[in-house]
């Protein structure tokens, strides 16, 4: 009997639980991760749970001192990927709450900084392409400036 | 900028009129050879993926101010629109990290302009000054604010001799991603690291020679066989501010 009753109330419990885990807006409020683009991220998820901000860190120091771009853990590319579309289906930027940032760091109440300074919402596509490093943009340049500096 | 004023008066008649026909000279035969680093030209080209900065290089510019064009600005517009510094400020707050300046030489009414930004100084003042460490010089010679580390005490833009430095003093939105900038923190030319980094001239030297008069000449100051060593070591030109020994990267000819 006592066994039983053990039993039922482990069950309980359970369903109790995944209820709640299921639910977002249930009594426990859970970050709501908006989905990104692309397969997967650059490293698996349990990495960029724990050591994202280590790594942001370090690519930092060596972009701006050493200069070299283009690793894995550039903050420009965190923002393309998980950008979130706003109600008018642009990018939105860190001051909605619905940005990929703000979901888990409002929740965890952690503040961070960056989007101070860096731009928090990828490039639009028009201004992009006047500065991308196409190779016909790069051809041009490079032909009126040689062009320039030979006058 | 009085003392501009005061280097234009210098008169220097004799070795001056000397250069001047040298220049002229070797401007013809250097003209065909225009290869620069920027672009991949001779080696080193651009840095493989992630390699650091070398000293070897030291990026600069050779500006001749014969070429600036009265009242263009478009140096100005074309690093207003790179960077994005049009914000963040008002009036005598406002960003500046390229401004045109005008000289005159009050003896002969002579009216020249000139831009001036960032020196990217080889003894840059800034960087001795700076409490935090954040302003710093990358080893191929260009002077840069780490923003990390700024703390907006504005120490470096007392030091600076140029003027070059803007404080950030409003919230800004919407920065470029290659160019990242905030209140609270001083800022300047980069010399477009981003692009350099990728291969790319800045952009002010790229607008002046696609639209403007092609004043500014950017490269390799370390390479004796790059075009603006070679104008450096053929062609009159100066720095300004030359007695504060700074060294600076940017250089102008005919001032």
């Amino acid at each position: 009997m006592a066994r039983a009753a053990k039993v039922a109330m482990a069950l309980a419990l359970l369903f109790a639980g995944s209820a709640l885990a299921d639910d977002g807006a249930g009594r426990t409020p859970v970050p709501n991760i908006p989905k990104a683009k692309g397969e997967h991220c650059v490293r698996d998820n349990a990495f960029m749970r724990r050591y994202h901000m280590t790594m942001l860190y370090q690519q930092r120091d060596a972009t701006v001192h050493d200069g070299v771009r283009g690793g894995d853990f550039s903050i420009a590319g965190c923002v393309t990927c998980h950008a979130v579309p706003g109600a008018d289906g642009k990018p939105v930027s860190y001051s909605d709450p619905k940005h990929f940032c703000r979901s888990c760091h409002t929740y965890e109440a952690v503040s961070i900084d960056c989007f101070e300074c860096h731009a928090s919402k990828p490039q639009e596509p028009q201004k992009a392409a006047a500065t991308n490093t196409s190779g016909a943009n790069d051809l041009a340049a490079l032909n009126a400036y040689l062009s320039g500096v030979a006058k | 900028m009085t003392r501009l004023v005061d280097m234009l008066e210098r008169p220097e008649p004799n070795r001056r009129g000397f250069l001047r026909g040298a220049a002229a000279f070797a401007a013809t035969i250097l003209a065909p050879g225009v290869t620069l680093y920027a672009f991949g030209g001779e080696a080193p080209p651009v840095r493989a993926p992630g390699t650091p900065v070398s000293s070897k290089v030291r990026w600069g510019m050779l500006i001749d101010i014969n070429k600036c064009g009265d009242g263009c600005d478009r140096c100005v517009t074309a690093c207003r629109d790179e960077n994005g510094w049009g914000s963040g400020g008002s009036g005598e707050t406002a960003s500046q990290w390229i401004r045109k300046v005008t000289l005159r030489d009050p003896t002969s009414g002579a009216k020249r302009e000139a831009p001036v930004m960032c020196q990217h100084c080889a003894e840059p003042p800034c960087v001795d000054v700076c409490p935090t460490g954040a302003s710093f010089k990358r080893a191929d010679g260009i002077v840069l604010v780490d923003k990390h580390i700024c703390i907006g005490c504005r120490y470096c833009m007392m030091a600076c001799p140029y003027k070059a430095r803007s404080f950030v003093h409003e919230p800004i939105d919407d920065q470029k991603p290659w160019a990242p900038r905030g209140k609270g923190t001083v800022e300047s030319c980069t010399m477009c690291v981003h692009r350099i980094d990728k291969g790319r001239a800045p952009a002010c030297a790229e607008a002046c020679a696609s639209e403007a008069g092609g004043a500014m000449m950017f490269g390799d100051l370390n390479d004796p066989n790059s075009e603006i060593s070679k104008a450096v070591a053929a062609r009159a030109n100066s720095q300004i501010r030359a007695d504060l020994g700074l060294d600076p990267g940017v250089r102008y000819e005919n001032l």
